[in-house]
């Protein structure tokens, strides 16, 4: 498997359009998924056919015609044929419960803890109005221990060895709802509830996906992008995600305008005294591929034109313009860009 | 039984012959303080037509703003107010009040009767749900419509996240026409039990009033929880309660359940009468008997029953236990078991018969073929892991659509076709029927059967636009035309109703020649309904006029 850059996915995504079928999965529980919504398709298919078929004969066969005048027999009802089409249904009902069930069983499946050499990824994803927390939490039973926004990065599985993604899901606001179509089906976040979500692909690359329940002003841009890494290239990205952020003397005007500002109230750069935990973490900015949840690719016009005034880009978020002078935006984009 | 021109409702004002002026105001006056049943059926029907077109505005413009990806017709915050108002107009202003308005005006005239049990009572219902719509709609001279969604989820409604006052005025608009449909639904089931004509047993009351009782019956279960929890909420912003505040306590998730408690029966609510009007037209049109009245009786009662337990399908993705899952899941399986047997049912009644393709036939027939298709895209969405992937995505948003456009309002069409000579003494165009109906069915199909596609491709509900590359964007814009087609038909429906009324051809008694006791009486029916108490000894009282031979009493 050759390693993907980051800027060629995102490339690809630029141009290409993009599949979010849930009728191409990528991971078992979205397989499951799809044979029952094709085993489900096929009965719906056969009783349409049936019943459209009768009502178009009847209309057909039975309509008006001007020579008879006379009232048609008429006949009020009969228990047997009453019978049977009650217990038609309860049969199809029945089968369908079962095969229900099962997939149920298996696309639902209770958390496990994590262990040493469990081969397993554990994050902890909290929703915001409009962006996605990541708190990478353990992977391989070794502790992580850092946070980081709207990307998430996971390992791909190989035939006999899974590296399953364990999410457990939060909200810091209101209700949202995390769905990326050939992973998985979705899952809500609630605050005050804690739930459970299993991602497990073969398939390395980009998928995509977005919030699913309606949570306020920009719910249409609170995508997400979970991307699927080798083994070993999501082992260098752990490694540069765990470390604080880079210090660059170059950059030290832009450093201290941004720790100046109230940039700090809200966002967290790991190893300096900004703290802010209301917004994403920016310790690895320059890592990701877009701002703003997904929507703009991440280029320093981009950056600039966000910081300037975020409510152009994404009108009703919660980050304020905060009337820079072109100088101190200039050190501030410049220092983040040192980010990586 | 007088063939004579009957008088007209809305020119009885004007019979004492004192001047135009005058008979505004009187007429006015007539409409505003009658406790008359049959006039203030017609208000609520007027009144939901209103609502209809609003809430129809407000999905143009969504679906303008929908047309091309990364559109910027509309503001995101205005979008979200459209998809609320919207919802809740449709629902709340259009679908129930339109349907407690025929009720109103045939329950009476269906079961002999002069008029509702309690008048006054009826009168009060129908103010109460308009100024319930009115003060909802005042939200917009607040500064804007609430931006929550039709459900509402909390706590997206607390202080801190909806601020301004339009989500208070949307709960108490909600909670005051609540109290309306309460009244209408106590006056249903007095009327119903209380004031039917001799030997009208309840085993044969025709089968829209034991649908209209039904209903009422599943209103006031589900109806008080949903009061509740509106209370909750407004005492949540403006006495600082914490019930759903998370933050201090409260739970977002008992939100979903009050909610749902409600909003599933209330489904329920807007298809029983639709039930009822297409077992009574399909029956006519064909010539024969309803086939296995018992039978679809039952399944009435049995719909009304389990429906009560299927709330939570809604919330398949909170993260339910798998057993809690299930149960809902069979749940709502089961419900298709009773709805499976009023179909077989109506074909068993087309079946055989000799089918006048009449206007109110047509639409029965756009029910019949349509309401199948939402019913079946429901058994998906019961299937629990499948609900997972297409939950709040358009393809649920294309299903409910398909059940409350191809089901409610088609089968509401059908009802105000057959029953509107009886109304107004005019028959409605035939040719302006065919026009509507065709447009909107078509218009229907390619709006909303695409929404089923940008579903399955990953496109989730009330989102203000879209990237030009998820591939959504034909789908929308089939959507939008599909849209387009529709709005022309409504027009065409309107315009058929005021012009018939003017001109239509006068309708006689009983222009369909159909069986039931409204027939029996002038077009429209004088205030006091019949001049004679009618006795009854079959659920065809006509049948049995028309055919002393061969009367159903016979047979039943």
């Amino acid at each position: 498997m050759e390693a993907i850059h980051p800027g060629t996915l995102l490339a690809a995504s630029e141009t290409a359009t993009q599949n979010l079928s849930i009728f191409a999965p990528a991971s078992p529980a979205a397989q499951s998924i799809q044979d029952l919504a094709i085993l489900t398709g096929a009965i719906f298919a056969l009783i349409l056919v049936l019943v459209e078929g009768i009502l178009l004969y009847n209309i057909w066969r039975f309509r008006a015609r001007a020579e008879v005048t006379a009232e048609p027999a008429q006949v009020y009802g009969s228990q047997p044929v009453e019978i049977a089409w009650t217990t038609a249904p309860t049969l199809i009902v029945f089968f369908l419960i079962l095969a229900i069930t099962r997939t149920l069983w298996q696309a639902k499946a209770a958390q496990p803890a994590p262990q040493l050499d469990d081969h397993a990824l554990f994050v902890k994803v909290i929703g915001h109005q409009w962006w996605w927390e990541y708190r990478y939490e353990t992977y391989d039973g070794r502790p992580l221990n850092f946070t980081t926004a709207n990307e998430l990065h996971m390992p791909v599985s190989e035939t006999g060895q899974p590296r399953r993604v364990h999410l457990t899901l939060e909200s810091a606001d209101v209700c949202h709802s995390f769905w990326v179509p050939r992973l998985n089906g979705k899952m809500d976040l609630l605050p005050g509830r804690t739930n459970y979500l299993m991602l497990e692909t073969e398939l390395p690359g980009l998928f995509l996906g977005q919030c699913a329940e309606y949570c306020g002003d920009q719910h249409a841009n609170m995508l997400l992008r979970v991307i699927v890494e080798p083994p070993a290239e999501f082992e260098r990205w752990l490694a540069n995600e765990s470390a604080p952020a880079a210090e660059n003397v170059a950059v030290q005007t832009g450093r201290e305008a941004f720790m100046a500002e109230s940039c700090v109230n809200c966002h967290r750069i790991r190893g300096t005294p900004a703290e802010g935990t209301f917004g994403p973490d920016l310790t690895h900015l320059m890592s990701r591929q877009t701002l703003a949840s997904g929507e703009i690719p991440n280029s320093p016009e981009n950056l600039t034109d966000w910081i300037h005034n975020p409510q152009t880009t994404k009108p009703g978020c919660l980050m304020p313009a905060f009337d820079l002078s072109e100088t101190r935006l200039e050190a501030i984009v410049n220092y983040l860009l040192t980010l990586r | 039984m007088s063939l004579a021109p009957p008088a007209h409702p809305f020119e009885n004002a004007t019979h004492d012959g004192s001047g135009r002026r005058f008979g505004l105001t009187a007429m006015l006056h007539t409409w505003t303080t009658s406790v008359d049943h049959k006039q203030i059926g017609i208000l609520y029907i007027l009144m939901s037509l209103v609502f209809l077109v609003i809430g129809g505005i407000e999905a143009l413009l969504m679906r303008w703003q929908l047309f091309f990806p990364r559109a910027e017709v509309l503001a995101p915050n205005t979008f979200n107010q459209l998809f609320t108002m919207h919802g809740t107009t449709m629902i709340f202003f259009v679908g129930m009040p339109i349907l407690i308005g025929l009720g109103n005006y045939l329950v009476p005239l269906m079961i002999g009767a002069r008029d509702m049990a309690f008048p006054r009572l009826n009168a009060f219902g129908f103010w109460i749900t308009l100024f319930g719509g009115l003060l909802v709609y005042f939200s917009f001279a607040t500064g804007g419509a609430p931006a929550i969604g039709w459900f509402a989820y909390a706590p997206l409604t607390e202080q801190t996240f909806a601020r301004g006052p339009a989500t208070d005025f949307w709960a108490l608009g909600l909670l005051i026409s609540g109290i309306g449909t309460i009244a209408a639904a106590v006056n249903f089931v007095a009327t119903i039990l209380a004031m039917r004509a001799p030997g009208m047993t309840m085993r044969k009351l025709p089968f829209f009033v034991w649908t209209m009782l039904w209903t009422a019956v599943q209103m006031l279960f589900a109806l008080p929880p949903l009061t509740a929890a509106l209370v909750m909420i407004l005492f949540d912003r403006q006495l600082g309660a914490h019930f759903f505040d998370v933050q201090n306590g409260g739970s977002a998730y008992l939100w979903q359940h009050l909610f749902w408690f409600f909003g599933h029966p209330e489904v329920y609510i807007l298809i029983l009468p639709v039930f009822g009007m297409i077992s009574e037209v399909i029956p006519v049109f064909s010539r024969k008997v309803l086939f296995g009245y018992e039978f679809m009786a039952a399944a009435t009662v049995a719909i009304v029953f389990i429906s009560m337990g299927v709330w939570a399908h809604h919330m398949f993705c909170v993260g339910m236990s798998r057993t809690l899952d299930l149960v809902f899941a069979a749940a709502s399986l089961l419900v298709s078991i009773p709805t499976g047997i009023k179909f077989f049912n109506w074909l068993a009644t087309m079946f055989g018969g000799r089918i006048r393709f009449a206007s109110p036939m047509l639409f029965a027939c756009g029910f019949l073929s349509m309401f199948v298709i939402g019913g079946l895209t429901g058994i998906m969405l019961a299937s629990v892991p499948l609900d997972f992937q297409l939950s709040d995505s358009y393809f649920v948003v294309g299903h409910f659509h398909w059940v409350l456009i191809g089901g409610t309002l088609f089968g509401t069409f059908a009802g105000i076709y057959y029953w509107y000579p009886k109304m107004t003494g005019r028959m409605l165009s035939e040719r302006l029927a065919r026009w509507q109906f065709w447009l909107l069915y078509i218009g229907f199909i390619l709006t909303f059967g695409p929404m089923h596609v940008s579903g399955m491709l990953g496109m989730p509900r009330r989102i203000y636009t879209y990237d030009p590359d998820r591939g959504w964007a034909l789908w929308n814009q089939l959507t939008t035309l599909g849209a387009l087609i529709q709005t022309p038909s409504y027009a065409i429906f309107v315009y058929n109703l005021v012009a018939s009324w003017r001109n239509g051809t006068p309708a006689g008694d009983d222009p369909w020649d159909a069986w039931t006791l409204e027939w029996t009486t002038t077009s429209p029916p004088p205030s006091y309904n019949f001049e004679e108490l009618p006795v009854v000894h079959s659920r065809r009282p006509l049948w049995d006029a028309k055919h002393p031979e061969d009367p159903d009493w016979q047979y039943e």
